[in-house]
């Protein structure tokens, strides 16, 4: 059963200088598994993913991705890392991105064969047909995303790691991309590890979350781990998590002002989040939103 | 105008637009790559750096260029040590830039021949090319355009998606430190032909107005090799054309580079994107 494991962690510790940014991790992910990685900033979640990435090794414990010990560029993994803009004029469209999902890391002056049927099904599969062909840099933050999980995609891996993929997207679009990754996961039994802040749009889909603070883990089904209970225990200070219609919200863990967002994001106003109004305004989507569903 | 053709008899002007035709075609290959990696100031920096060596090679081999390529090595391996990507070298570029055109002035005052070689190092002397520089240019335009054929998409991963590119094997470090030293080595090579003080409208001008008629990337090296072509045999062929004026060759090359700049804007903005 174990081979069968698309993630599998056993006593993972990870040391960086003198910090100890997490030990005692046991972590088995099924094929298919949606697994969302939580916590403050600095817990080590986007750290967790570089070592699943084979760009850095663990401290103690083992570390295995498809039953075999992470490596740079294995082709079992996929990458979607943190959102950054592209320049608006880089010299590259969204096809191109995706392209260099197959044969980038080669040399030599061939490209891969039956490359661009597998870019514009991979572009097809997440619904960025529409707009791919335009220069990457001048698209909205919900259409790089898209393309690049179609880059992540486009070598078929057994793990997809996402690294914050839902930032600054408007909730239109993080539900899209959400639904996107699910969607996958179900189809192609691809395992989906996203690190997030964003608890609410993700939690009708996940399976389990990873909770990480202060070098402690919780690992469990959502409903288990996103309690008063056991989010106190790991903060080793008083939680309160409440359940507001479907959402939930966290009170008194020491967060960003992204989190509280998160939590309280959704349908109400944006009176007390003042300094978020910019960067959720995405005013340049609504033209993706409508021609999307 | 008439002139031009009487002066493309002579051997010099061949020379001349041989060196201005190679200086293109590398300086238009690797252009696309230095606006992607947003490394301007780079090119700028070891253009002005191949002063001082270039002086120093002429008080040590009587030869500028030897110097030149010799110290662009120097100068490749400084960029890289302090950080090539995204202007995290910036500041210290400026440093090393400002210490060595000192060290260039303080050089030349030890130079007794003529002062014009000094000159031509700052604002180029293409129709001093010889026939040894020329073989010289040959060579290292053969190598860079090899060596961008076999590294061309790692490269272009790691310039674009740096992240991506990491984790997926690519060796973005070494690639990044070998396209340092391709773009020194090239940089010293165009100053040759338009002087260290106007490489970039061989080294980013093309690629800038490129990147304003497409976003295909080959398309993009494509015209950026177009462009610098353009600019460097056009510029030495007005030159001759009016040769009466003076005017040096390296001037056309920018005025024409920059019209090639200002023509993609325009037409940006006509096709509305």
């Amino acid at each position: 059963m174990s081979q069968a494991s698309a993630v599998q962690l056993d006593h993972a510790a990870l040391r960086r200088g003198e910090r100890l940014l997490w030990s005692d991790l046991d972590l088995k992910i099924a094929p298919g598994e949606f697994v969302a990685i939580l916590g403050p900033n600095g817990a080590g979640k986007s750290t967790l993913l570089k070592v699943l990435l084979g760009l850095l090794s663990l401290t103690d414990g083992t570390a295995l991705v498809a039953g075999k010990a992470p490596r740079r560029g294995s082709s079992d993994v996929g990458y979607v890392p943190q959102q950054k803009g592209f320049d608006t004029d880089l010299g590259a469209r969204g096809r191109d991105l995706v392209a260099l999902g197959v044969d980038g890391h080669r040399f030599g002056p061939f490209r891969e064969r039956g490359r661009a049927a597998r870019v514009d099904q991979a572009i097809a599969a997440v619904g960025a047909s529409a707009y791919a062909g335009r220069p990457i840099g001048r698209l909205s933050g919900g259409e790089q995303q898209r393309l690049r999980i179609a880059q992540a995609l486009v070598g078929d891996p057994a793990v997809l790691l996402c690294d914050e993929p839902l930032l600054s997207l408007d909730l239109n679009h993080q539900r899209g991309v959400v639904e996107l990754l699910d969607r996958r996961r179900r189809d192609a039994g691809t395992a989906v590890l996203m690190v997030t802040h964003e608890i609410n749009p993700v939690l009708p889909f996940v399976d389990r979350v990873v909770y990480l603070v202060d070098g402690r883990v919780a690992v469990g089904k959502p409903d288990d781990v996103l309690t008063s209970t056991s989010l106190s225990a790991l903060y080793g200070t008083r939680i309160d998590v409440l359940r507001v219609r479907d959402r939930i919200v966290v009170l008194g863990a020491e967060m960003e002002p992204h989190h509280v967002h998160d939590h309280f994001g959704g349908e109400h106003d944006h009176s007390g989040e003042s300094g978020e109004t910019g960067e959720s305004g995405e005013t340049g989507e609504t033209g993706e939103a409508s021609g999307d569903e | 105008m008439s002139d031009m053709w009487t002066y493309l008899q002579y051997p010099f002007a061949q020379h001349a637009l041989l060196a201005a035709t190679l200086v293109a075609l590398v300086s238009g290959l690797i252009a696309p790559f230095v606006a992607a990696r947003d490394m301007a100031f780079a090119v700028h920096g070891s253009a002005e750096l191949a002063f001082p060596t270039a002086v120093a090679g002429l008080l040590l081999f009587d030869d500028a260029l030897t110097g030149a390529l010799l110290g662009s090595v120097l100068v490749a391996i400084a960029i890289a040590l302090l950080g090539s990507r995204r202007g995290d070298g910036n500041t210290a570029i400026g440093v090393i830039l400002a210490f060595g055109l000192g060290i260039g002035v303080f050089l030349l005052s030890f130079y007794h021949g003529y002062a014009s070689q000094a000159t031509n190092i700052l604002f180029g002397s293409i129709v001093a090319v010889t026939s040894r520089d020329l073989v010289v240019l040959a060579i290292v335009a053969a190598v860079v355009s090899l060596l961008v054929l076999a590294i061309y998409r790692p490269l272009f991963f790691s310039s674009v998606d740096p992240e991506v590119a990491e984790a997926r094997g690519v060796p973005t470090r070494a690639l990044g430190l070998l396209f340092v030293l391709m773009l020194t080595v090239t940089v010293t090579e165009v100053a040759q032909v338009v002087g260290t003080l106007l490489v970039l409208s061989l080294a980013i001008t093309p690629a800038a107005a490129a990147r304003r008629w497409t976003a295909a990337p080959l398309l993009v090296t494509g015209l950026s090799v177009l462009f610098a072509l353009l600019s460097a045999d056009g510029g030495f062929l007005l030159s001759l054309a009016f040769v009466d004026s003076g005017v040096k060759a390296s001037v056309f090359i920018t005025f024409i580079s920059f019209g090639l700049y200002l023509l993609a804007r325009a037409a940006a903005v006509v096709r509305k994107v």
